[in-house]
C-alpha cells in the first residue's frame, strides 16, 4: 500500500523526495508546497487524521528548523511522515494546516511555544503550554535544561512576594551533559561541586 | 531561621474578563479551575455564560507542564522510563509498554514470546485500572456515587498485583528497553485469573446501576455529540473516537506485541454521545479481562528480555557479578546507555486514554536527540472549545468526565 502511495505522489508532485526512515513512508516537501501536499493527501490518498505536529532544531545547522507530521488513515491504516525544513533559521515560520485539519490549531501552538516557529495563517497563535508572556522557547537547544529566571507571570504577585520563576536545581538529577562525545567522557551537570571533603556544605 | 510574611494577593478568579472588551448584555464571564473536581486535574475553563448555556468556552492548559521533552534529551533511554509513568498516570503501565516499544523500533530489536506477553498483561491490566476509574469516576460526575465505590475495591485489588509484579503500586517503571525489569512473581498470574473472576460481576452490577438509570440517562444520551467527521479531524483516538463510530483500534488495525493472536471484539459506537463514550469504556473492560484470560491461557516460556541485544538491555545481576564480559556490559549500558542506531521512527499504542505516540529522532547513542511525546489528551481535549457551546452549564461536568481525559499527558 504504502509504496504505490508513493510512487502516485512522487510522480505527481516532482518536488518530493523520499525521506530516511526507519518505519513507515517518510517524505521531505519544500515549506511553500506543504497545503497543496496536504490537501491532496486528505482529499485523495485517504490520509485524514494529522495526528502529531512537531518540530526538531538541529541547533548548528542549516536549516536550522525542521517540522514534522505524522498522517494515519482511517481507512487504510498506514502511517506517512512529512518532513518541512523551515527556509529562515532565525525567523522559523511555515504555513498553517489549522484549515485543512482541525487537530493541527493547538499542535501548531504547541511547536510555536516550546521551538517559536511561526505558523502563517494560523487563527490563533498563542502560546499553549507556557503562560503568554514568557519570553523564550523552551525546547531549542540553546535553552537551557534548568531554565532561565524569568518573571512571574502575575504582576501582583511578583511585586507582593518579590520572587521570580528560578532555573532549577540541577544536583543529584539523573542529567548527562549535552557535550559530543561519548558519555564516559564528558561531566554530568548534575554534580554539586558547591561543597566536597574540604570545604563546608553552605547552609541555606 | 524560618520567617513568616504576609502578603495579600486578589481572587485569581476575578482576573477571567482581564484583557477582554467589556461585556455586552447580559452575558457573564465564568472561570472555572484550574483546581476544581470537574476538571480532573488542573485545566482551567474561560467560560461565557447567557443565563445557563455556555455561549463561548476556551480552555488554558499548561499547568501541569513539566519539560518531560527537555529532560527526556538530557539523559540515556532508560532512565527517562520513570517520566512516563507520569504521561497517564492512571495508566502507567501501558506508558512504560509503548516508551520501550517505541525505542525498540528504532532499533529493530524483537522481544520475544513470554516477554510480549507479559506486555499485553501489563497493557491489558492498566486498560481495566485506567477505565474503571474512568466509568466510575464518570458516575460520581452525574451523580452516582456508588460506581465509584465499586470501581475503586476493584482497582485496588489491581494496585496490589502491580506491586507484586513491579514493586510499585503507582509509578510502576517497569520496561526496560529490550525486555521488563524483572520476570513475574511466582503464582501471579493465578492470582491475576482470580481477579478477572472478581471483577466480572462488578461490571454486572455497574451494568444494572447506569446502563439503565434514568437519571444518568437523561443527563448522558444526546448530550456532547460529536460527529465521526469531528472526530477524525480533531485527531480524537481511543474510546472517544470509537464512540463516534470510527472503526480504529491500532491493536487490531496496526497489531503490535502480537495482538493479533487474540479474539477480541472492539466496540463501536453510534451517535457519539456521552452516553456512548460510557458504553465503550464499559465495554472495553470485558474485552480486556477476555484478552487476560487468551494470553494466560497460552502463556509463553523463554526469557523476559531479548537476550541477544547485549548493547541494549543490561546483562542478569548474577552474571554482572561473575564474569568480567557482563561486568563491563553492564557498565557501558548504565554509563552510556542502551546504544540504539540513528534514525527517526513514529509509534503509536493503543493506550486506555487513546493513541500514545513518540516520535524518537537518534543520532546514535544512548541519549535521545529529540524525543516527542503526543499524548491522547491533548487531542481528545482540543475539541472541547466546539464541543461545550450551546450546552448548559451543568452538563460540562458530564462532558469532561465523558472524555476522560489526564493533564499529566495533555500537559507533559
Amino acid at each position: 500500500m504504502a509504496e504505490s502511495d508513493l510512487a502516485q505522489l512522487t510522480e505527481r508532485f516532482d518536488y518530493l523526495t523520499e525521506r530516511v526512515s526507519s518505519d513507515h513512508l517518510a517524505l521531505n516537501c519544500p515549506a511553500d508546497k506543504l497545503i497543496e501536499l496536504c490537501t491532496a493527501l486528505r482529499d485523495e490518498f485517504g490520509y485524514d487524521m494529522l495526528n502529531d505536529v512537531t518540530a526538531v532544531d538541529w541547533d548548528a545547522q542549516s536549516p536550522r528548523f525542521t517540522g514534522f507530521y505524522h498522517f494515519l488513515s482511517t481507512t487504510k491504516h498506514d502511517y506517512l511522515r512529512v518532513a518541512v525544513d523551515c527556509p529562515d533559521d532565525f525567523n522559523p515560520s511555515l504555513p498553517s494546516l489549522a484549515g485543512l485539519f482541525a487537530s493541527a490549531n493547538w499542535h501548531e501552538r504547541e511547536t510555536y511555544d516550546l521551538f517559536g516557529i511561526r505558523y502563517e495563517g494560523h487563527p490563533d497563535l498563542t502560546r499553549i503550554l507556557m503562560w503568554d508572556s514568557y519570553p523564550y522557547h523552551p525546547l531549542r537547544k540553546d535553552f537551557p535544561l534548568a531554565g532561565i529566571e524569568t518573571p512571574l507571570p502575575a504582576d501582583d504577585v511578583a511585586e507582593a512576594t518579590g520572587a521570580s520563576v528560578l532555573p532549577a536545581p540541577m544536583m543529584g538529577g539523573p542529567f548527562t551533559s549535552s557535550g559530543d562525545g561519548p558519555m564516559s567522557q564528558t561531566e554530568p551537570s548534575a554534580k554539586d561541586e558547591s561543597w566536597s571533603e574540604k570545604q563546608e556544605k553552605p547552609t541555606d | 531561621m524560618a520567617t513568616t510574611k504576609e502578603i495579600s494577593i486578589g481572587d485569581i478568579g476575578s482576573r477571567v474578563g482581564e484583557g477582554e472588551s467589556e461585556l455586552q448584555g447580559e452575558t457573564m464571564a465564568l472561570n472555572v479551575g484550574p483546581s476544581h473536581p470537574t476538571t480532573h486535574g488542573v485545566l482551567r475553563l474561560k467560560m461565557e455564560l447567557d443565563g445557563d448555556v455556555v455561549k463561548k468556552c476556551e480552555p488554558v492548559l499548561g499547568y501541569l507542564h513539566r519539560g518531560a521533552e527537555k529532560i527526556a534529551e538530557n539523559m540515556t533511554y532508560n532512565q527517562f522510563v520513570p517520566y512516563t509513568d507520569r504521561l497517564d498516570y492512571l495508566a502507567p503501565l501501558s506508558n512504560n509498554v509503548a516508551y520501550a516499544m517505541a525505542v525498540e523500533k528504532l532499533a529493530n530489536l524483537e522481544v520475544p514470546e513470554r516477554c510480549q506477553a507479559i506486555r499485553v498483561l501489563c497493557c491489558e491490566l492498566a486498560r481495566i485500572s485506567s477505565h474503571l476509574l474512568g466509568v466510575g469516576v464518570y458516575g460520581m460526575d452525574a451523580g452516582a456515587w456508588t460506581v465509584f465505590m465499586f470501581t475503586f475495591t476493584e482497582r485496588e485489588k489491581l494496585y496490589t498485583l502491580f506491586e507484586e509484579l513491579t514493586g510499585a503500586r503507582f509509578t510502576t517503571s517497569y520496561t526496560r528497553i529490550g525486555g521488563v525489569a524483572r520476570d513475574i512473581p511466582e503464582g501471579w498470574l493465578g492470582r491475576v485469573l482470580e481477579f478477572c473472576k472478581g471483577v466480572l460481576p462488578v461490571l454486572d452490577q455497574i451494568d444494572k446501576l447506569l446502563t439503565r438509570n434514568r437519571i444518568f440517562m437523561d443527563r448522558t444520551v444526546g448530550i456532547g455529540a460529536i460527529s465521526k467527521e469531528d472526530a477524525i479531524a480533531y485527531g480524537l483516538t481511543g474510546p472517544n473516537l470509537r464512540a463516534s463510530g470510527v472503526d480504529l483500534d491500532l491493536r487490531k488495525d496496526k497489531p503490535y506485541l502480537g495482538y493479533e493472536k487474540y479474539d477480541f471484539e472492539v466496540p463501536i459506537g453510534t451517535t457519539g454521545d456521552c452516553y456512548d463514550r460510557y458504553l465503550m469504556r464499559a465495554e472495553e473492560i470485558r474485552q480486556s479481562v477476555s484478552i487476560i484470560r487468551q494470553c494466560i491461557d497460552q502463556f509463553p516460556e523463554g526469557a523476559y528480555y531479548a537476550e541477544d541485544a547485549k548493547k541494549i538491555f543490561a546483562p542478569q545481576k548474577a552474571k554482572v557479578l561473575t564474569s568480567m564480559e557482563e561486568l563491563i556490559q553492564n557498565f557501558m549500558i548504565v554509563t552510556e546507555g542502551p546504544q540504539v542506531p540513528a534514525g527517526e521512527v513514529y509509534f503509536e499504542a493503543e493506550n486506555p486514554k487513546g493513541a500514545l505516540g513518540f516520535f524518537v529522532v537518534s543520532k546514535g547513542g544512548g541519549v535521545p536527540y529529540r524525543l516527542k511525546i503526543r499524548g491522547p489528551s491533548f487531542c481528545n481535549l482540543s475539541i472541547i472549545d466546539k464541543l461545550i457551546p450551546g450546552h448548559y452549564l451543568t452538563d460540562i461536568t458530564v462532558i469532561l468526565g465523558s472524555l476522560d481525559f489526564v493533564m499529566g499527558e495533555c500537559d507533559r
